[in-house]
């Protein structure tokens, strides 16, 4: 339309088109609308949004909101939603720039925690540089890398108890290594050998684990946010006192599995956490493409009326911490808790992307907040707790430890070399018994 | 292809590169034509079919959308029935699964629900197919979904000359088209002639003639049906191969005509057998072709399971060349 008052006209200019000369009825459907485009004053246009660099560019973080380490209160556990809603637009942080705990965030992790969450995150990253290694030589066709948000599943892991039920999406390894789940496990996933305990039939990375509450992943987005919130709705039903905790990349909020979730979460108030990880990049797509830039994603939360913080997601003490506020709420019966965790996806998508031809170099380098290992690192050095050499002896022991059970794993086989998974098993678990017609299939091809 | 031989053309390109030029071709020719779809303006799509286009037409004719297969089939359904052309991009045809009720239920259903008076010109290109290891939700063959649905067309081009043929006859037609595309085709190569071009819809392709067997391949299946067609040859089966390239709507009266001919015949796709569009043309060739049939009509297709990721299972999963003459051996009493 061109801007014209279509009230005015009579019929309210349900015609209004048809008496523009050159405008048919035909080209307001469609026949040939080239014709009815109107370029003028007063046309409508889109906003596109737009990343602030592309490549070549300098890097450029201003548009990232942040507040100071210690700055944000932490509200009683028991807080209205409506009484907290500046925390979705500040940011939680304890590490301050030198090496601090500080705020009403700090206190709430031991040291020893700390150590166990530092450990953790050095054996996350240990093992995604061994696994891109693997894929390089052929070892595997796939993998995706969390390199700098090691920090927001380690240190929400730890905050969890067993029992309790993670959704992941495909970079939270660290749900699994922060309780030491066996590396060999997670090796044979990923190489489906012979010893794969999904059998050659997942991608990469899509490992799952009930015992260590790692649901699975799903390779159509969304979709584990809804589910999350199901299983927390279930526990309730049942009336345990386990919670649940749903994960979702910034991007995939735009799926309506996101707004399903919260809708859900609104109306019933299950005991679940809905971690959002905002880590600025969906692919290629940057996060104002999920409508970052027009509001927080912590902000969603707020017109479903539940509680939400925005974190710094490479802080692991506010990580910790503020996922032990959620949690504490989740399992006191205080409801669903939304946490945006503001962090960077310092590599690639998967090995199946180059994020050099999207965005500027050097942009993980630049980061506001800095790597989640080092800060920890510092931290933990200026508590007396930790040293340089304590952490080069660690680091080696961790990239020893993910070497050897890379090389147990490749007994069993890799993707392309040795045993494999067996094709007698191709069709089990299609239902919960084979029926007679998958039998007879089974039959038919030989295997 | 036989019109790419009778245009001439020399040049080849890969199917990956015959999509990009199909796809610029639409957007020289329409001015209210864009693309839209998850990683298609900075990447140029995962596969890098659209690469160059957003520095050719610029972002208000290419949009990288939001992560929302329901939001860009519903931007595709709306901007359609106000008289754009928009050509909207779902990544894989997995995706079905997260836009259904667009495609299903309005896409396929407005023109007829509207009284005739809302036309979709609109263009769905997704990418289907098993083979590159992508396990069970990226790698589906999900056309029965689609051709079960009245009000929508669907095409699958299975060479570089169709992929840019194809996508420009979807864009000029006034209908909702759903072009079909396979990844493990994108380095195909093929000639490819310049400039626009249409291969109709609704018409097949006879690819390779024979005598005394048909064979009907949809998607990549024919290529596998190529070379099983020389083996059988080779055993003295003069083997017809058709290419539907369109299967809604689904040119009968070739494979019946070829039927007529040859008197034995079998439906190969990619997809799962059971209920796949093969069960539909069999049974159009028995109802159309019965007293010529000299064999029960043969099917070949994939299992019934999901696809499994590991290479060694997804090999034996996918249909082949090799499962083509088994089942055409055991259909003639070879």
């Amino acid at each position: 339309m061109s801007g014209t008052d279509l009230d005015a006209l009579p019929d309210g200019g349900k015609h209004a088109d048809a008496e523009r000369p050159g405008v048919t009825e035909e080209s307001r459907w469609g026949k040939s609308a080239t014709g009815a485009s109107i370029k003028g004053a007063n046309a409508l246009s889109l906003h596109v949004p737009e990343p602030v660099g592309r490549p070549g560019d300098e890097p450029n973080f201003s548009h990232v909101a942040l507040s100071a380490a210690g700055e944000v209160s932490r509200p009683a556990v028991d807080a209205y939603a409506g009484d907290i809603k500046a925390h979705a637009t500040s940011l939680v942080r304890v590490l301050s720039d030198d090496h601090e705990a500080v705020g009403e965030w700090a206190g709430a992790t031991s040291l020893a925690l700390c150590v166990q969450g530092l450990r953790a995150m050095m054996k996350v990253r240990a093992y995604d540089e061994r696994m891109l290694i693997a894929q390089r030589q052929g070892k595997t066709s796939f993998y995706i890398q969390c390199t700098g948000e090691e920090a927001i599943s380690c240190g929400q892991r730890l905050a969890l108890e067993r029992g309790d039920m993670c959704f992941p999406t495909y970079r939270q390894q660290g749900l699994l290594l922060a309780q030491d789940y066996p590396l060999l496990d997670m090796i044979c996933q990923v190489f489906s050998n012979s010893r794969d305990k999904l059998r050659g039939r997942q991608l990469p990375v899509m490992y799952s684990a009930k015992d260590y509450g790692f649901f699975s992943i799903s390779g159509n987005l969304g979709t584990q946010f809804v589910q999350a919130v199901g299983w927390a709705m279930a526990s309730a039903i049942d009336g345990n006192n386990r919670i649940a905790s749903g994960w979702i990349g910034e991007g995939s909020t735009a799926e309506s599995d996101f707004h399903s979730a919260l809708v859900f979460a609104s109306v019933y108030r299950p005991p679940v956490i809905l971690n959002v990880v905002n880590n600025q990049w969906a692919i290629s797509s940057f996060q104002g493409v999920a409508g970052g830039a027009s509001a927080t994603f912590a902000e969603r939360a707020h017109g479903y009326g539940i509680a939400s913080l925005r974190v710094d997601g490479n802080d692991f003490l506010a990580v910790h911490a503020a996922s032990k506020w959620a949690e504490r709420r989740a399992r006191s019966n205080l409801g669903p808790t939304l946490i945006e965790w503001v962090t960077y996806r310092a590599a690639g998508h998967s090995t199946s992307d180059d994020p050099g031809k999207y965005r500027p170099k050097g942009d993980a380098e630049a980061w506001p907040l800095g790597d989640p290992i080092d800060r920890l690192k510092n931290y933990l050095i200026k508590q007396d707790r930790w040293s340089e050499a304590q952490h080069e002896q660690t680091w080696t022991a961790l990239q020893e430890e993910v070497r050897a059970a890379t090389r147990e794993a490749e007994t069993y086989g890799t993707l392309n070399e040795g045993p494999k998974p067996s094709a007698l098993e191709m069709f089990e678990g299609v239902y919960e018994e084979m029926p007679e017609h998958l039998l007879r299939q089974r039959q038919k091809l030989g295997v | 292809m036989a019109e790419a031989i009778a245009d001439n053309s020399e040049r080849e390109l890969p199917y990956v590169r015959a999509i990009t030029e199909g796809v610029r071709e639409v957007l020289l020719e329409q001015d209210n034509s864009f693309v839209a779809g998850e990683d298609v303006a900075g990447a140029g799509s995962v596969y890098g079919y659209y690469a160059g286009l957003l520095d050719e037409f610029g972002p208000e004719r290419i949009y990288d959308t939001p992560i929302s297969e329901e939001g860009i089939v519903g931007l595709g359904v709306g901007a359609s029935a106000t008289g754009c052309r928009p050509i909207i991009d779902l990544m894989f045809m997995d995706f079905l699964g997260e836009c259904m009720d667009e495609v299903a239920n309005q896409m396929a259903k407005m023109r007829y629900m509207f009284g005739g008076a809302a036309t979709l010109p609109l263009t769905m290109l997704t990418m289907s197919g098993a083979g590159a290891s992508l396990a069970a939700q990226h790698s589906q063959s999900l056309e029965a979904w689609i051709c079960h649905l009245p009000g929508l067309k669907v095409v699958q081009p299975t060479t570089p000359y169709d992929a840019k043929g194809m996508i420009i006859a979807a864009a000029r037609d006034d209908n909702p088209v759903i072009v079909v595309l396979n990844k493990m085709s994108l380095g195909l190569m093929g000639p490819v002639p310049e400039g626009p071009y249409e291969i109709p819809i609704g018409k097949a392709n006879v690819v390779r003639p024979g005598t005394n067997y048909t064979i009907v391949a949809t998607g990549r299946m024919l290529h596998e049906a190529l070379k099983a067609a020389t083996q059988l040859t080779e055993l003295g089966i003069d083997t017809e191969v058709i290419d539907p390239r369109s299967l809604q709507p689904f040119d009968t009266a070739t494979v019946v005509e070829s039927v007529k001919k040859t008197h034995r015949v079998m439906v190969v796709h990619e997809a799962v057998r059971f209920g796949g569009i093969g069960a539909e043309i069999a049974a159009q060739i028995q109802e159309d072709a019965f007293d010529y049939l000299d064999a029960p009509v043969a099917r070949v297709g994939a299992p019934f399971s999901p696809v499994p990721y590991s290479p060694a299972l997804e090999s034996i999963y996918v249909p082949s060349a090799k499962s083509i003459v088994a089942e055409a051996k055991k259909q003639l009493g070879l």
